[in-house]
């Protein structure tokens, strides 16, 4: 009989661990439908830069609580660079997701594509939707539908350090040439390099491409341009200015380098978006916010140009309090939300009347940005989109470290373009 | 590997059990077989839950990542539940494509020769650290408890702690190896920017991390070498090389053979390391394998995970070949492994 009981007692531990693996996982996010009050759980994955932009967001998420009591937010930051996978991850396996994602806009099509996201028409999500700056609200559309509110908007120039070039007695350089010759003047008056450039991230390449007057893919007519003469002059030129040591550059760990350089004074210039801002102002060199400059990005061979970025607020499909997750993304995206993101953080509004309002008119940044803004190089709103930059981001680092040539790395660009893109050109 | 390594002993009692029900049966194999049952319902009760862990753990995605290096199985296409919306799975099964693709194309070839050179390199040099370390503690120093708690240390610290301590000791602007050298007057050294200094810093890690592991193991071989033997060859005028060349070393054959073995598995596929410290950068200059299968399903968009299965069944069948040779060589020496 002993047996049988150490048998029995096996059977049942077996049991219950079986019964502990399942079922867990099932979030109490509760309803809210019905009574017309909102209620329940919305979790809420953010992007924003860790330790200046976050606490403004954190803050400004959870006073969605004020006008819905019942509702409790779940303010998540996920590191910008790790953001896309890990919502894929969640998204497609069905638990662990968020109610709502900050997108990028890049993303936005390729989640939608996928499944991923809930659309928004004839939600609470999407109010004035005529407000919205047009180009912000290109990049929400997919298939005729609306996926995401935008939240940001934004494009590049260059950060100077004023001191720096006053020391050097040079002005901003408006060409490429302009960069070189200045860079020389300020290593020889101050010992210090002239640019910062981002060696491992392709978005900070883009104004260098649309410089030479290339741009990645023409989506109009389904064409791969990046092995066009264009991306090899736009290599060239990159990889120039690093060995003429007109600028340093990092194949890792460049975000981190390039704000660490530029703060503390090592550089003079980097390029750089309205998201770098407010971590700037932290720097000792930016103490005296005024000695921070912004000028465009210098201009190419062939053109000038900066590509135009920006975030928005999508909800997931399998989101279990869908009503909440809209009504957050409406608040979030409100011209008053909007104005006060502004205000605080320098980051651009997407509605055309948070524009008119005192605060964020008289904000410098945002004067400087707005105009860029409305000139900046639209990118593809493909469900690709996202998929464009990991082929640019190899070659572009094997190109800085002379691992390959300008016209074999644009070369192969081109080809895991063709690759990825099935029927182009 | 610590969850695989209990689980095979396991295992391998399990068929024990199975071998010894069967051995006592004798005639028709399926009364045998019930009888078998009947007499050891307990044993097979008890290994019940093993194999089905062992199963659910190890068995399907082993059989399912196989399964998936024979389709185009990607993230477009698989099958997908996003709240109340069912996606289902549209990839195709395409043969061996896949494999054809991957052993003509350059980038697979290419990935593999960094991987072996990484391999070979990591080992040799930690073997030989370890071993001449395990030699110096083996004798009688003062403060020699103290030196092999030091030794030990790297390998106390969790990996990606090490990890991420080194990738910050090698920053080209702000890390202090660096600042050591500008301190000394020498140009900045671009540890990990430079495609060949970026081999050689993370072979450098990866060596550091191995050499505790390597001279535990080996110290432990030469504390079971018996004294005598030493002293007996010092009375018939061996040198200290010679002592080491035909005592030292066979005795230490058993555990060498064992660790140079497991070195060169937890190497080949050493992840950590390389991605924690350059994401396979500059450009693809350090990628090795594994690193570049789990780029295929998490990191390039859409993911692609056919490749990447494809890619992991090749390392898992690379390394089969290298235990059998590995096994073949030793037996033909003489060696019981």
């Amino acid at each position: 009989m002993r047996r049988g009981i150490a048998a029995t007692a096996l059977v049942a531990a077996l049991g219950v661990t079986l019964a502990a693996c399942g079922g867990s996982d099932s979030g109490s996010n509760g309803g809210s439908k019905g009574s017309g009050e909102l209620s329940g759980t919305v979790t809420w994955w953010d992007t924003s830069t860790v330790g200046s932009e976050d606490k403004v967001f954190k803050k400004l998420a959870e006073d969605f609580t004020k006008k819905h009591p019942k509702v409790t937010v779940k303010y998540v930051n996920v590191p910008f660079g790790e953001a896309q996978n890990k919502f894929k991850n969640a998204a497609q396996s069905g638990s662990g997701a968020p109610d709502v994602i900050r997108s990028e806009v890049a993303w936005t099509p390729e989640f939608a594509d996928l499944g991923y996201l809930a659309p928004l028409d004839g939600t609470a999500a999407l109010k004035d939707q005529d407000d919205f700056l047009e180009q912000a609200a290109a990049s929400t559309k997919y298939n005729g539908k609306t996926y995401a509110v935008p939240q940001v908007i934004d494009s590049m120039g260059i950060f100077y350090n004023k001191k720096i070039f006053k020391e050097a007695g040079v002005a901003v350089p408006k060409t490429i040439a302009e960069l070189k010759t200045v860079s020389a003047a300020i290593k020889e008056k101050t010992g210090k390099t002239g640019l910062y450039l981002r060696g491992d991230d392709p978005y900070w390449f883009l104004s260098f491409l649309y410089g030479e007057g290339g741009d990645m893919v023409d989506a109009a007519d389904k064409k791969v341009t990046f092995d066009d003469p264009a991306g090899v002059s736009a290599f060239k030129t990159v990889k120039d200015l690093v060995d003429s040591k007109a600028a340093i550059t990092d194949a890792t760990n460049g975000w981190d380098n390039m704000q660490a350089a530029f703060k503390d004074g090592k550089v003079a210039m980097m390029i750089n978006g309205p998201w770098a801002v407010a971590d700037t102002y932290a720097g000792k060199e930016f103490a005296d916010k005024a000695n921070l400059g912004i000028a465009p990005v210098p201009a190419g061979s062939a053109g000038q140009g900066a590509p135009q970025g920006g975030h928005n607020l999508a909800v997931y499909a399998g989101s279990k309090n869908l009503d909440a997750s809209y009504a957050f993304a409406e608040y979030m995206t409100s011209a008053e939300s909007q104005a006060k993101v502004a205000q605080e953080l320098s980051l651009l509004p997407t509605r055309q009347s948070s524009y008119l309002q005192k605060e964020v008119a008289k904000n410098e940044m945002i004067a400087f940005f707005k105009p860029v803004v409305e000139k900046a190089v639209e990118r593809p709103w493909i469900p690709e989109g996202g998929s464009l930059f990991e082929p640019v981001k190899v070659e572009y680092t094997k190109v800085l470290t002379g691992q390959t040539t300008p016209e074999a790395g644009a070369k192969a660009v081109g080809d895991a373009y063709r690759k990825l893109l099935k029927d182009w050109k | 590997m610590a969850v695989d390594t209990p689980s095979q002993s396991v295992a391998k009692a399990a068929g024990e059990h199975v071998a010894r029900g069967r051995s006592r049966g004798t005639g028709n194999p399926r009364r045998a077989a019930k009888r078998s049952f009947a007499t050891h319902w307990y044993a097979w009760a008890m290994v019940a839950p093993v194999v089905i862990v062992i199963g659910v753990i190890i068995g399907y995605p082993l059989v399912r990542g196989i399964y998936l290096s024979f389709t185009d199985a990607n993230e477009r296409n698989v099958a997908r539940t996003i709240g109340v919306n069912e996606i289902p799975a549209t990839y195709e099964f395409i043969g061996l494509d896949n494999y054809t693709d991957a052993i003509t194309g350059s980038q697979f070839l290419g990935t593999l020769g960094w991987t072996v050179v990484w391999t070979v390199s990591c080992v040799a040099i930690t073997f030989a650290l370890g071993l001449a370390l395990a030699n110096i503690l083996n004798r009688k120093i003062a403060g020699r408890s103290v030196y092999r708690m030091m030794i030990i240390l790297p390998w106390a610290v969790p990996g990606f702690v090490s990890v991420f301590a080194w990738r910050f000791l090698y920053d080209e602007r702000r890390g202090l190896l660096n600042q050591i050298l500008s301190g000394a007057g020498l140009d900045a050294v671009p540890w990990l920017n430079d495609p060949l200094m970026a081999k050689f810093a993370v072979i450098a890690v990866n060596v550091w991390l191995g050499v505790p592991f390597m001279m535990v193991a080996l110290l432990g071989g030469l504390q079971s070498i018996p004294g005598e033997l030493y002293e007996a060859a010092e009375m018939d005028g061996a040198n200290a090389w010679q002592r080491f060349r035909n005592i030292t070393l066979p005795g230490l054959r058993s555990v060498s053979t064992t660790v140079l073995l497991l070195s060169t598995i937890w190497t080949f596929n050493m992840f950590p390391v390389i991605f924690l410290l350059t994401r396979g950068g500059p450009g693809e200059a350090t990628q090795i394998l594994v690193t570049q299968a789990y780029k295929f399903s998490f990191e390039i968009s859409p993911r692609d995970f056919a490749q990447s299965s494809t890619w992991g069944v090749l390392i898992l069948v690379l390394l089969m070949i290298f235990a059998a040779i590995y096994q073949r060589v030793l037996r033909k020496q003489g060696e019981v492994w």
